[in-house]
């Protein structure tokens, strides 16, 4: 691993700016993602500011009748939240369906939000990766693709979003608040968080050099029965082949996708339409797969209509 | 690298390691001792950072270079090599360590990160003379064929029957609510454990053994 400094801050205005202060720095909670990548020298910051101490550890009802959940919230303890139990099942079905135990007892949930791409080229520092080193090209295009993305993929990448709980936040229309080095504010909704590849996959999110994730806010909570199917190569501990989260409601049904796109996926329109077919034919309307990660399109289509009989 | 007085017990594994990175296991370092250790690249530019960590009881002062990781301190620093390194990449739970109560993969997470935290590790569970009951188990169902992923297989098992009497569900919990202890809670609670030699069976006994031994 290469050589860094570290710091502990004390508060998210203080973090943000000693972040800001070097290019070189990033910001480390649990790290689980972060040491992984810097022990491959894929990530490679010089300066760590750890923000484990910050506070920032807690589930609150908001004004608005929903949840702020607290960015430094483990994975784990949200997942077991009685609010969040009770109220956005589909939440915590999806945190559980991520992972391991140990992760998610380290994880947090501004980490989650943050964690990189699982491409095998991205992870393969032998290999071009447009996300890794911008401009080197994309060897997962031609290559190993089985599990990648087949929706809003570009000519540069089509790496998959890993996360499960950002595909539940995409359903619930969470927010994501930040403060920013000079202490403004922002809240961000999870749908414009994330952003597409296009010529810039190096490039996963909003989110400004510096700027801090303190929360995530939910809505009131919609009720109903909510669903979230994870299909994968392997029972448990894996990554999402293709995932689905769904909430049918007395207001409703609306569906969001993991495994599938290169952010956690939602198309309101197919939330109007009835059956299996109807809806996967809107969701996968401008799918691009590759010829190994065709059988997408199946298993997604069965996923819908798995997700309708069990709801 | 290391001028800390060695154990005054000698045992395979510090005759193995000899007094290269070994600064004492921790019954041998004075609670207010600051046990200084380089970086494993003996590369010393950058500066170390003080860490206190409670390890099985013993409170320790470490000054570290910020990359050595929790599972690196334990066993290079600190002189506990009870925890293993298998992946080094939290995939295999061979380091699973107890930290706070909760378990995580020691080897994903930086020592520094941990000021002040209590950790507790195979070492910290039981000794020889008096195994822990989960301890105990895995001998008694043959939980093991080499060994080497057990300390975290133990450290893991014990952190998830907590896990579970605290109500925290996992994918194979039917009602959020309520979790009924089943085989198959079992094995998706310790899929982040890896046994190459596939003792699951007996590893599962043993952990249903405890689990009826506390219910």
């Amino acid at each position: 691993m290469r050589a860094f400094t570290y710091e502990r801050a004390e508060n998210p205005q203080e973090a943000a700016a000693a972040v800001a202060r070097s290019p070189g720095a990033k910001f480390i909670a649990g790290g689980t993602n972060l040491l992984d990548l810097m022990k491959l020298d894929i990530e490679r910051p010089t300066h760590l500011v750890d923000v484990n101490r910050i506070g920032l550890d807690q589930i609150e009802p908001t004004a608005e009748g929903g949840l702020r959940i607290g960015a430094l919230v483990r994975n784990t303890a949200l997942a077991a939240h009685p609010l969040i139990m009770r109220d956005y099942p589909v939440l915590s079905r999806a945190l559980v369906a991520g992972a391991s135990a140990q992760l998610r007892n380290k994880a947090t949930t501004a980490g989650n939000l943050l964690q990189r791409s699982r491409c095998p080229y991205f992870y393969d520092t032998s290999k071009p990766c447009n996300k890794r080193q911008p401009g080197s090209g994309c060897a997962a295009i031609d290559g190993f693709s089985r599990n990648l993305a087949i929706l809003g993929v570009s000519d540069q990448c089509i790496s998959q979003h890993p996360s499960d709980m950002a595909v539940a936040l995409r359903l619930l229309d969470a927010a994501v608040e930040t403060v920013m080095p000079g202490g403004q504010t922002r809240a961000i909704p999870v749908g414009d968080f994330h952003t597409l590849p296009g010529t810039t996959p190096h490039i996963e999110n909003v989110l400004r050099h510096g700027e801090f994730i303190t929360g995530v806010t939910l809505p009131p909570p919609l009720g109903g029965t909510q669903v979230y199917r994870k299909i994968r190569d392997r029972a448990s501990y894996a990554f999402a082949t293709v995932s689905v989260a769904m909430i049918q409601a007395p207001g409703g049904r609306r569906w969001a996708f993991g495994g599938i796109g290169t952010k956690p996926w939602r198309v309101a329109e197919a939330d109007h339409v009835a059956d299996a077919h109807g809806i996967a034919d809107i969701v996968l309307a401008g799918a691009r797969p590759t010829a190994q990660n065709r059988f997408k399109l199946t298993v997604t289509r069965r996923a819908i209509a798995a997700a309708l009989a069990e709801a | 690298m290391s001028d800390a007085v060695p154990p005054s017990h000698v045992t395979r594994r510090s005759l193995l390691v000899g007094g290269a990175a070994v600064a004492g296991v921790a019954e041998f370092v004075s609670p207010t001792a600051l046990v200084a250790s380089g970086p494993p690249s003996g590369d010393t530019s950058t500066p170390s950072t003080e860490t206190r960590l409670k390890i099985n009881g013993t409170e320790l002062r470490l000054a570290l270079d910020p990359r050595v990781t929790l599972l690196d301190a334990l066993r290079e620093h600190v002189g506990l090599t009870g925890t293993k390194k298998g992946c080094d990449h939290g995939q295999c739970g061979a380091c699973t360590v107890i930290v706070n109560g909760h378990r995580i993969n020691s080897c994903l997470t930086l020592a520094v990160m941990h000021d002040g935290d209590e950790v507790t590790t195979i070492e910290g569970l039981g000794s020889p003379d008096k195994l822990h009951p989960m301890q105990a188990a895995f001998v008694r169902h043959d939980g093991f064929q080499c060994g080497y992923c057990t300390p975290g297989q133990i450290c893991s098992s014990i952190a998830m029957l907590d896990e579970i009497a605290q109500g925290i569900p996992s994918h194979a919990t039917q009602d959020l609510h309520h979790i009924a202890f089943s085989d198959e809670e079992v094995r998706e609670r310790m899929s982040g454990n890896i046994c190459r030699c596939a003792a699951y069976p007996n590893i599962i006994a043993a952990i249903r053994d405890v689990h009826g031994e506390v219910a």
